[in-house]
């Protein structure tokens, strides 16, 4: 396939001609001292403003560009439904402090979700507030100090495995938790040196399954039973869970604390970075604990409630990310138990196929059937000169968004690949032609890469050097990149 | 596909999963068609009563401005909303560039050097900048207004856990709303790494003391809260030495949804910029020389030093900063002064109309406000809320929940999208529920 990303020298905001400061008379609305005189934003006719962004949005790459097997992170089709919904005005043009009578319909949504996603992940109760999977995990090991506080236990250690998402770790450190890593044998926890690292202090072991290797753990009953033992408790990442629907759950498995993350399994759009959505599940024990409110139904009106006296509180403002809520929620309608675990098989199949395709051209460490991603690698081209990051470049003058790459980071030099259900068999075949192409090119081609994209590669190095962050910085410094 | 793998069915692919934790399917219902599903939800949320069917007087952090159509075109472009955070840099150069420009205005607004592409929302981000106003000045004391909403107080307690970080309140002025003065001055002992001062404040009021304040937090940070639009008629926080500014930004272009999602906004000084949460787009050049953005900085990120990150974050709100910088583009300096100086004049007007019904105070803290305002129903104002609900209309937030001692007391806000007949509405039921 050719491609060749649309580019235009678009001038920032800031350049453009702006038209004449108009004057506001503050005389009775803001006191003298604090009153501001200018503000310097541009003047910008509507149309420009819009042409402006279209362009922009014309040198930007989203799943309805093109294929983005980003790994990790589910970049499945968005469905158009699940944004006109979105936008309806019961959903839009809702106040969070309005009186629960005039919210029902938003409830009795919000109740329904909470339901569906304990049915899917085998827990007895959830929170719809955490913003992002991260903070999910926050919320999660948050749950999991306050269980073990009330036993009268203090304990201060996360384990995780090597192959574990960077938030993991991130979330224990924030919340000033020791980290003890454990070390993967085979692509697997190595359920000895698990054994080895639990004990009284251990808080929670955070497991990916299946892992970022896109393998299956499966011996997680037994880690279920290492970790239990320890009377530390089993957190669930639910980054993976596109994987499992229908098959196994979080629950079956014995996993007391289980994340979503609704813009990956659930499909609500990622929006270049966010907003995503967290939910958190769990089990009885830890039920007293989530934060509040929880959505309740008294058999004839919905409501929220606050009334949770063990509760650790918020985590966010109001309820959760509500618009994002109905996305998720009407594509579990829309798929329902039938669609969502054939979603599972279908992510799976795309993952393993593509993999017995590219066998041959890169390196794929550790045998085995895989679930829904896979890790090749590309060090057998380091002889030559190229790199990972190089083929990366390089898929982009293919029209394709290139996988995540050195991560997780015991493969060297790491593609991590994540088909999903909703490409076609042509799709995946193209992008496996296109890399057994890169492959054999030769390496002037790739470190010269990308060729067909807005520009070409970007310094990254300079970016961090220069660390200018907005128009103000680069008009009082006027550094070169200018 | 199957023949290609040597397998017969698509339960080979699962044999990896040990039948012990093996489930037969989800105890879901079915699928539904997609008319169905459209028909199901729009039917259930149609039991809402949205500010399209009933006028609120509604604000507290979440404001209901009139966003141009211009700005859901923008962000409804599905290069936009349906790509991943941009870490591929050549290919995502359109949204970069977007977040730099939002990055940009937060700037321009706030008078701080940088800022982040968001946090999730004006509650977390009161929790980063605690998180590292501790990093920079090293102290375990962070200093609050006692009046703030709760939710605000609840999460920031949540984000101290960690860190061993106590919260210290400070009290407000009985008479003005304001910060109390003497009383920030006994609390700003030397082990507090940071106070934080909101302007507008919780009553809706211009917090005036901002010399005297930064004088009293001397060598601690200082962080600004600020709602964005209002900040256009506002000097801005850069002005009197402000470490780092944060807000609500879901006025910026962003529909109220509920509650979420909802905009974090999160800016600071350059000094302190490889101190900050979140992730940053900065400018550079490609390898032709050609002016070009990326994400950077990420060595204060999660996915790179991991447990040593500023903070865990990795998705945020970016969609909602593209909006955000679509409605500062479309309004301009002009349309956003105007725009904020229409919503101060609005409620100084509302205020003296409830005012001059018997049985009201407004606004009970004496002073210029922004576009809310405590008002005080002197027999109570339970009774009042629920009335105005039987006469179509929702009156303010209640303040005893945050504040015991405000029993009668409520916040109401107003914004440029009331009409005449709301506002007509609203005095004519509260006369009759005097």
């Amino acid at each position: 396939m050719t491609f060749r990303q649309a580019t235009y020298d678009e001038p920032l905001l800031f350049e453009k001609r702006s038209g004449d400061e108009a004057t506001v008379d503050l005389t009775d609305l803001v006191p003298a001292t604090i009153r501001r005189e200018r503000l310097e934003l541009p003047n910008l006719p509507e149309h420009d403003v819009v042409r402006h962004f279209t362009r922009l949005s014309q040198m930007t790459f989203g799943i309805d560009s093109g294929f983005y097997p980003l790994g990790s992170c589910t970049m499945k089709f968005n469905p158009k439904y699940a944004e006109e919904l979105a936008a309806l005005p019961t959903v839009a043009r809702l106040h969070p402090d309005q009186d629960e009578s005039t919210v029902q319909g938003a409830l009795r949504l919000m109740f329904e979700l909470q339901r569906a996603l304990a049915t899917i992940s085998g827990m007895d109760a959830v929170t719809l507030q955490p913003a992002a999977g991260a903070q999910g995990e926050l919320t999660g090991l948050l749950l999991a100090a306050a269980y073990h506080r009330d036993r009268g236990e203090r304990r201060d250690q996360v384990i995780l495995p090597d192959t574990a998402h960077g938030t993991n770790f991130a979330s224990a450190g924030m919340l000033g938790f020791q980290i003890v890593e454990v070390p993967s044998k085979d692509g697997r926890v190595d359920v000895k040196a698990l054994d080895a690292a639990v004990g009284p202090r251990t808080l929670a072991f955070m497991l990916t399954n299946p892992n970022t290797l896109g393998i299956f753990e499966e011996r997680v009953l037994d880690i279920a039973d290492v970790v239990h033992d320890a009377g530390a408790l089993l957190y669930y990442d639910g980054a993976n869970f596109n994987a499992i629907l229908g098959k196994t759950s979080p629950g079956k498995m014995n996993f007391d604390i289980v994340h979503f993350n609704l813009h990956k399994t659930f499909t609500t759009p990622h929006g270049g970075g966010g907003p995503g959505s967290g939910p958190v599940g769990v089990r009885k024990p830890l039920e007293a604990y989530l934060p509040y409110p929880l959505i309740a139904f008294d058999g004839a009106r919905y409501h929220l409630d606050y009334d949770r006296p063990k509760s650790i509180g918020k985590v966010r403002a109001w309820y959760g990310n509500f618009a994002l809520l109905v996305r998720a929620y009407a594509y579990i309608l829309r798929l329902g138990s039938d669609g969502l675990t054939e979603a599972a098989e279908r992510a799976v199949l795309n993952a393993n196929y593509t993999m017995h395709r590219l066998k041959g051209i890169l390196e794929v460490p550790f045998g085995g059937i895989r679930k829904h991603e896979f890790v090749a690698s590309a060090a057998s081209l380091v002889p030559k000169g190229v790199r990972t990051v190089d083929v990366a470049k390089r898929l982009m003058d293919f029209g394709f968004h290139p996988p995540t790459v050195y991560f997780p980071h015991l493969v060297e030099e790491a593609l991590m690949i994540e088909p999903t259900e909703t490409e076609t068999k042509e799709t995946l075949d193209a992008f496996v032609d296109a890399l057994a192409r890169i492959v054999g090119e030769d390496p002037t081609t790739l470190k010269g890469a990308p060729h067909h994209t807005a520009v070409a590669r970007v310094d990254e190095v300079r970016a961090a050097r220069e660390a200018v962050l907005s128009w103000r910085t680069a008009k009082a410094r006027k550094p070169d990149s200018l | 596909m199957l023949r290609a793998l040597g397998l017969r069915a698509i339960e080979d692919l699962f044999s990896d999963v040990p039948a012990e934790v093996r489930t037969d399917g989800l105890d879901l219902p079915p699928g539904l068609s997609e008319q169905d599903v459209v028909v199901r939800i729009t039917e259930m949320l149609a039991a809402n009563r949205s500010m399209d069917d009933m006028p609120m007087f509604l604000g507290g952090g979440i404001y209901d401005h009139f966003v141009p159509a211009s700005v859901r075109a923008i962000s409804s472009r599905s290069e936009f909303y349906t790509s991943y955070t941009p870490y591929q840099p050549e290919l995502s150069q359109g949204i970069l560039q977007a977040l730099w420009e939002y990055q940009s205005l937060i700037c321009e607004l706030s008078g701080m050097d940088a800022a982040n592409t968001s946090l999730y929302d004006a509650s977390t981000a009161l929790g980063e900048a605690a998180l590292m106003a501790h990093r920079i000045h090293g102290g375990r004391v962070f200093v609050i207004p006692r009046a703030i909403r709760w939710n605000r107080r609840s999460v920031l307690q949540n984000y101290l856990l960690g860190g061993s970080l106590s919260v210290r309140d400070v009290d407000y002025d009985r008479t003005t709303g304001l910060l109390d003065l003497a009383k920030l001055r006994e609390a700003v002992t030397p082990d507090v790494c940071g106070v934080y001062v909101e302007t507008p404040n919780f009553f809706g009021r211009f917090e005036e003391q901002i010399e005297a304040i930064r004088e009293v937090v001397a060598d601690a940070v200082l962080v600004v809260g600020i709602n964005p639009v209002a900040q256009a008629v506002l000097r801005p926080p850069g002005d009197y030495d402000a470490d780092i500014v944060i807000g609500e930004g879901q006025a910026l272009g962003n529909p109220a949804n509920f509650g979420g999602p909802l905009l974090g906004i999160f800016a600071c000084r350059q000094e302190h910029v490889r101190k900050m949460p979140g992730r940053v787009i900065g400018l550079t050049r490609d390898a032709n020389g050609h002016r070009a953005f990326c994400m950077t900085l990420q060595t204060r990120e999660q996915h790179i030093r991991r447990e040593k990150a500023m903070s865990n974050i990795c998705t945020n709100e970016s969609l909602l900063a593209v909006s955000a910088a679509a409605y500062l583009a479309v309004l301009g300096s002009n349309g956003l002064r105007a725009l904020a100086a229409e919503n101060i004049r609005r409620a100084k007007d509302l205020a003296a109309a409830i005012d001059r019904i018997d049985g009201y105070v407004a606004p009970v803290f004496k002073g210029a406000h922004y576009n809310e305002f405590a008002v005080r129903a002197k027999k109570g104002y339970d009774r009042v809320r629920k009335g105005l609900l039987d006469h179509g209309v929702h009156g303010g937030i209640a303040l005893k929940r945050y504040l015991p001692e405000l029993e009668n007391v409520a916040l109401f806000t107003t914004t440029e999208r009331h009409r005449p007949e709301h506002v007509e509405r609203l005095l004519q039921a509260l006369e009759a529920l005097a």
